[in-house]
């Protein structure tokens, strides 16, 4: 469902970040990226979402070119894409219910869908009586699980969790993991980039490895290898 | 894929609830913002009462000057009345004032009632010495010159002895000019003062969005509309404006009350605590439409930048 086509992305001549990397990822996958600091996963990620084009090549989403997209477009595409970054990126002033219902709000459903969804995720990160508390309320687990709420509640195709475990501690690691590992199960594909070894080994999932911006390795039950 | 159904109202409604609780949450963003909203708005307000001051102090000005034209002592009456018809019909005058020989003594008199040589001298004269006296006010300064010109043009030389206007000609000039130069002066600075106020509210509302420029793109990327994302901005915006323009009004009020009696006694003007009250909505308005509007178009501004794909 998802189509990276020679993409490279150079932001200057000595700072290349991608070059030509080809990859396919299947509906309801979960793919691991590996790397070390500017591999390139970053870029890779920037591209999917739409936040940056690539020098060369072409992202496809199913049809969709992303790179196409016109500014009025985009805004429904990033609806079916859920992202969940390592700095969590909430909404300060916003509690974690408006945080969550902010994307359903803005797409204009309704009251009620809204009340159930966003409770039902809730529910599904364990956060249900912190949903009025603000971001610097909560720990840095509880942060990261409200991300994550809110990018599952538009129930998107796709989960992009960008080194989500980075400022996390072992053992919110280890549950944010087996959330995204229960999202995957519910249906949803997850692309999860991430530094942390025991993560990639716990998994037992595809990982591909980016090296100076090319894919090096891409192994079907793999493990962290650098 | 798309599950929106676009209801406007409800998008207003929630852009409208977003924007008034941001308002409420930002709390010292929002203080510092509406603080220096209410100077903007303040200096307008300063602004429209210097400008009645004015106007009123030049319109007390001008009723003092007029042209007097004394009339010759032996001028008959037909003759004066003439010259009091035609003089009322010229475009340029405003008003007329006839004081007979009779009345202009009884005012001699009055005036010096205190020198005894005088009213002995008087006495001893037995007859009246004075003439009877045309005193004319224009419509504005700058047509004393034609109405003088008429008036020493001959036809009615039989009748006056002299006119005024060249030993007061200076003077009325000056004042003339001066006015003239003090309102248009005025409407410089004051325009000037009111740009200047309104760029500092501005850049206050333009360093708010920026420091908000991160959640701004969170938005983007969770997938919400430009026009969604910007809506809260103007609302709180145009609620920045709305505040401010009632604590302007608020200040307004003590200082008003306690400048009235010192400005009225100064220019002789009308005293500027009753023109607030009298003219209260008309100012709260204009301060209301001021502040919304410069509250609004700031943060749409200022906002616009961070939408750019």
């Amino acid at each position: 469902m998802i189509y990276f086509d020679h993409v490279s992305k150079v932001y200057s001549p000595t700072s290349v970040a991608l070059e030509g990397v080809n990859l396919t990822i299947e509906p309801k996958e979960f793919v691991s990226i590996v790397g070390q600091s500017g591999a390139g996963k970053t870029t890779l990620i920037k591209l999917l979402l739409g936040e940056d084009r690539p020098t060369a090549g072409k992202v496809f989403f199913e049809s969709i070119n992303v790179h196409d997209l016109s500014a009025k477009e985009l805004p429904a595409f990033r609806r079916r894409v859920g992202a969940v970054f390592q700095d969590f990126r909430l909404l300060p002033t916003k509690t974690a219910f408006e945080n969550i219902s902010f994307a359903m709000e803005s797409a204009g459903m309704s009251e009620e869908e809204i009340e159930a969804d966003v409770t039902q995720v809730l529910d599904l990160v364990g956060l249900v009586g912190k949903a009025w508390h603000f971001p610097h309320e909560l720990s840095g687990g509880e942060k990261q699980r409200v991300a994550i709420a809110r990018a599952i509640v538009m129930r998107p195709d796709v989960i992009i969790a960008d080194e989500p475990t980075g400022n996390l501690d072992p053992m919110n690691t280890f549950e944010i993991i087996k959330l995204l590992e229960k999202i995957n199960e519910l249906g949803s594909t997850v692309i999860l980039t991430t530094h942390n070894k025991d993560v990639i080994n716990g998994l037992n999932r595809r990982v591909i490895t980016l090296e100076g911006g090319r894919v090096v390795r891409d192994d079907k039950n793999g493990r962290y290898v650098l | 894929m798309e599950h929106s159904h676009n209801h406007t109202p409800t998008m207003l409604r929630r852009m409208t609830k977003n924007g008034v609780v941001a308002f409420w949450r930002n709390g010292w963003v929002t203080l510092a913002t509406v603080l220096i909203m209410v100077l903007t708005l303040f200096m307008v307000g300063s602004l429209l009462f210097s400008n009645v001051l004015l106007t009123s102090a030049l319109t007390h000005l001008e009723g003092k000057v007029d042209v007097s034209v004394y009339l010759k002592t032996e001028a008959d009456d037909g003759e004066i009345s003439n010259l009091v018809k035609s003089v009322s019909e010229l475009p340029e005058v405003k008003g007329v004032e006839y004081v007979s020989r009779d009345e202009a003594l009884e005012q001699f008199k009055a005036k010096h009632q205190d020198n005894s040589l005088i009213t002995r001298s008087l006495d001893e004269l037995g007859d009246n010495p004075l003439g009877a006296t045309l005193n004319i006010k224009a419509k504005d300064l700058s047509k004393y010159e034609a109405i003088s010109r008429f008036l020493e043009a001959g036809v009615f030389s039989s009748v006056i002895d002299r006119v005024n206007y060249h030993q007061n000609q200076l003077v009325i000039d000056r004042l003339s000019a001066m006015l003239q130069a003090s309102r248009r002066g005025g409407l410089g600075i004051s325009l000037v003062l009111a740009f200047i106020a309104a760029l500092v509210a501005f850049n206050t509302i333009r360093l708010a969005i920026y420091t908000n420029r991160e959640e701004i793109s969170i938005m983007r990327l969770v997938g919400a509309k430009n026009s969604y994302i910007q809506g809260p901005y103007i609302v709180e915006g145009i609620l920045h404006g709305m505040l401010a323009a009632v604590i302007a009004m608020m200040v307004f009020y003590p200082l008003t009350l306690w400048l009235g009696p010192k400005t009225e006694a100064f220019f002789g003007g009308p005293n500027l605590f009753d023109y607030y009250t009298s003219n209260f909505f008309q100012m709260f308005g204009i301060l209301l439409v001021v502040g919304v509007a410069l509250g609004a178009t700031s943060s749409w501004i200022a906002i616009k930048r961070y939408l750019k794909v």
